[in-house]
């Protein structure tokens, strides 16, 4: 095959974004991706088999057969699970990765997010951070991602929040019934609601017509094709180019290096199972915060025994999700009007500043609620069966609103992706093996966030409430996985550089969620993306034509 | 070869619809290993598992769960995304017929509903994790998209006093006003 500058592994948020930006630059570019292309046609409305609801397996890959991935329990104890099953941390396996289907939440994270070891202090047994990087840093990057994706929504009603120049380019949607609800109710609080940011159209916006409102949003592809991802934004301009060749099927096996120890290209398994050699002057990895870091793993050698970047074993560690909890509320009148997407109310005003909490998160009306979701969120005391179960469905179905948020969750060194010593995936690549969990302040946290959903929804009138808090007893990384190649000024204690540069290696870049320090108390995919253009732009910028050397 | 496959289904339904009320008299002549029209239950266990479901989603002015396809939705994923709880289900339900017929000398589908009642409750109580297996599968029968074969007529979603197909937001815009391309 033809040597190119470069190959990017990965067509979800980041890499969609790096081809593109690359491509555009006149790079050439090939661009791998493990799953399929799929399209608005793909939606089905499924409600038992996407990528939110997983009972029937996943909608968007990657398929139960020959992809297992192992966890550890806090007892030591191993488990072996299927790609459709929690502990499986799955984002997606398709091109656009998790953006075909998200929910679409488009937040820019605080400035202090940047800095949360500066702002709190590291707890003790953590390893919180400051990122390398400031919200300055990366604020044109935020717009550039807000007008290329296309974002709508109107935060101008918080103060919490980083400056901006200019606004989103687009008015929210209309409002639904529940942020008539609870609107007012947060005013009452002293709260400061407003329109969530959405990477969706609301008006015609980059050739695509607006949001239809249906209440089937997140975990479903785009009937109309409304929801603005990376395989409906930059994917096709990346291509348009002529620059970037698009490599569906295709599964990473390794990093090739060569003598000297640098990047030379990638060994992958193409759709039909064959092991090709894609040969680069850069190798770009943007697999998502879990696969990203196996890949380095799995990439040993001579000169790199423990997998590439891995001199001083940072790679997979601080793994990090969110720690979601909130309330469900019960009201006496219909809350639920079926218009969709879902969440269109949020609060930042828990992000930060609640003294003995080192942060918080935003709290924001829950997503959607399909029937079969509802089937275990009835009030505490109804049966879990039976005639008087089906008799709550019934009542409470439109009678409910959830308030939930992303806690930001406080790292630890000892949370973690390995590569599994013995099971191998259908491929033959050791597997995915998670342990660890994230420190118990988090929790803490996460408490204290529920009860402030609970407060919010009783102010709007809710006659019972529950509180959602559990305590996970493993890492909950799942779709918002962030953290396991971390950015940082120090090679014994990051992976790569403050421009995704892995720091042994300088031809080899990690760009996506796993070189986040810390994630926010926010959905991370509008970060992911700001943080693509900005080493983007800065790889272009040192790009001075075949072999690459910063 | 698209209209064929999809007339298929429609005898398939069709014929299920008419077996949940057929389904004694058909019984009658059946042995242990008779299929009849299912995909891995046999008859007996299709009649076993009717009468299980039934009670989790008991009839009231709407469809109990064997009306709404809810064994017929089990019965196809037993063979396709549910093949590993296979020998669940077969342990499982024979174990309900053995408390059946210890309790009450007879078999489950013949009992009257307060002790068929008895019987899965029982069964809840000693088979915790089969019963939790089946209590989730037919709350995703009853409540899932009828495209699985269960929820049929979407009759669930009727309930709920959801749209069928569901997509009242798109009734609320005109598509075809230009807004989109």
């Amino acid at each position: 095959m033809k040597r190119v500058n470069a190959v990017v592994v990965g067509a979800g948020a980041a890499g969609g974004i790096v081809a593109k930006e690359l491509a555009v630059a006149g790079l050439s570019v090939v661009l791998l991706e493990r799953g399929k292309w799929y399209t608005a046609a793909d939606c089905r409305k499924d409600d038992l088999r996407n990528q939110r609801t997983t009972v029937l397996g996943n909608a968007f890959g990657p398929e139960d057969e020959g992809t297992p991935r192992v966890w550890v329990d806090a007892q030591g104890a191993t488990h072996t699970v299927l790609a459709s099953e929690g502990g499986y941390n799955n984002n997606a396996a398709c091109v656009g990765g998790g953006t075909l289907s998200y929910g679409a939440q488009a937040w820019r994270y605080m400035p202090q997010d940047f800095r949360m070891r500066s702002t709190y202090g590291a707890p003790a047994g953590s390893s919180l951070e400051d990122w390398p990087i400031s919200y300055d840093d990366l604020e044109p990057f935020y717009e550039q991602a807000e007008y290329e994706i296309g974002v709508s929504g109107d935060d101008s009603g918080t103060p919490f929040r980083g400056p901006r120049r200019r606004p989103l380019p687009m008015p929210p949607l209309p409002p639904g019934r529940e942020f008539s609800v609870l609107e007012p109710a947060a005013k009452r609080l002293g709260l400061h609601p407003f329109h969530i940011p959405m990477a969706r159209n609301s008006v015609p916006y980059n050739g695509r017509g607006p949001c239809m409102r249906c209440r089937w949003c997140v975990g479903f592809a785009c009937e109309v094709d409304a929801k603005n991802g990376s395989q409906n934004t930059v994917i096709p301009v990346a291509l348009n180019t002529g620059n970037c060749e698009l490599r569906t099927g295709c599964m990473a096996k390794e990093i090739l290096t060569d003598e000297r120890g640098r990047a030379r290209g990638v060994a992958y398994f193409d759709e039909r199972g064959r092991l090709r050699e894609q040969w680069s002057d850069i190798v770009v990895v943007s697999g998502c915060a879990t696969e990203s870091a196996r890949l380095l793993l799995n990439s040993t050698s001579g000169l790199f025994p423990y997998g590439l970047g891995n001199r001083y074993d940072q790679v997979g560690r601080h793994l990090q999700g969110h720690h979601y909890t909130g309330a469900l509320g019960y009201f006496d009148f219909e809350t639920y009007d079926d218009i969709g997407p879902g969440a269109t109310i949020a609060i930042s005003d828990y992000n930060h500043g609640t003294p003995d909490l080192c942060g918080g998160g935003m709290l924001a009306n829950e997503f959607i609620r399909l029937p079969i979701h509802m089937v275990d969120r009835l009030p505490p005391g109804t049966p879990r069966w039976g005639l008087a179960h089906k008799q709550a469905m019934r009542h409470w179905h439109k009678r409910t609103i959830v308030i939930m948020g992303p806690t930001q969750q406080i790292p630890t060194a000892d949370a973690r992706v390995t590569v599994d010593p013995a099971v191998r995936d259908k491929w033959g690549l050791p597997v995915c093996r998670f342990s660890g969990n994230v420190h118990p302040h988090t929790f803490e946290i996460g408490e204290v966030q529920a009860r402030r959903a609970e407060a919010w929804l009783k102010e709007a009138g809710a006659i019972h409430t529950s509180l959602m808090a559990g305590k996970p007893t493993i890492v909950s990384a799942g779709q918002h996985q962030a953290g396991t190649c971390r950015m940082g000024n120090d090679p014994r204690t990051s992976v790569v550089n403050k421009t995704c540069q892995v720091h042994d290696v300088d031809n080899l870049f990690v760009i996506d969620s796993s070189v986040h320090v810390t994630n926010g108390g926010f959905n991370p995919v509008l970060t992911i993306m700001a943080v693509a253009y900005y080493a983007s732009a800065a790889l272009v910028r040192e790009w001075k034509g075949t072999g690459f050397r910063s | 070869m698209l209209s064929g496959s999809k007339s298929a289904l429609v005898t398939r339904r069709q014929f299920v619809a008419a077996g949940v009320a057929g389904g004694a008299a058909v019984a009658i002549g059946c042995n242990a290993t008779d299929r009849g029209n299912w995909e891995f239950l046999t008859v007996d266990q299709s009649r076993t598992l009717a009468a299980i479901c039934d009670q989790i989603v008991p009839a009231d002015d709407f469809p109990a769960a064997s009306q709404a396809g809810v064994p017929d939705y089990i019965d196809r994923q037993l063979i396709r995304h549910y093949r590993r709880y296979q020998d669940e289900y077969r342990r499982g339900l024979e174990q309900a017929e053995a408390l059946s017929r210890s309790r009450f000398g007879r078999e489950l589908a013949s009992l009257p509903a307060r002790q068929q009642l008895e019987i899965v409750a029982a069964l809840e109580q000693q088979k915790p994790e089969f019963f939790a297996l089946v209590r989730n599968h037919t709350m995703e029968g009853y409540y899932g998209s009828p495209r699985h074969g269960g929820n049929r007529d979407a009759v669930s979603w009727k309930m709920l006093g959801l749209p069928e197909p569901p997509l009242l937001g798109r009734a609320q815009y005109d598509l075809g006003k230009g807004e989109s391309q």
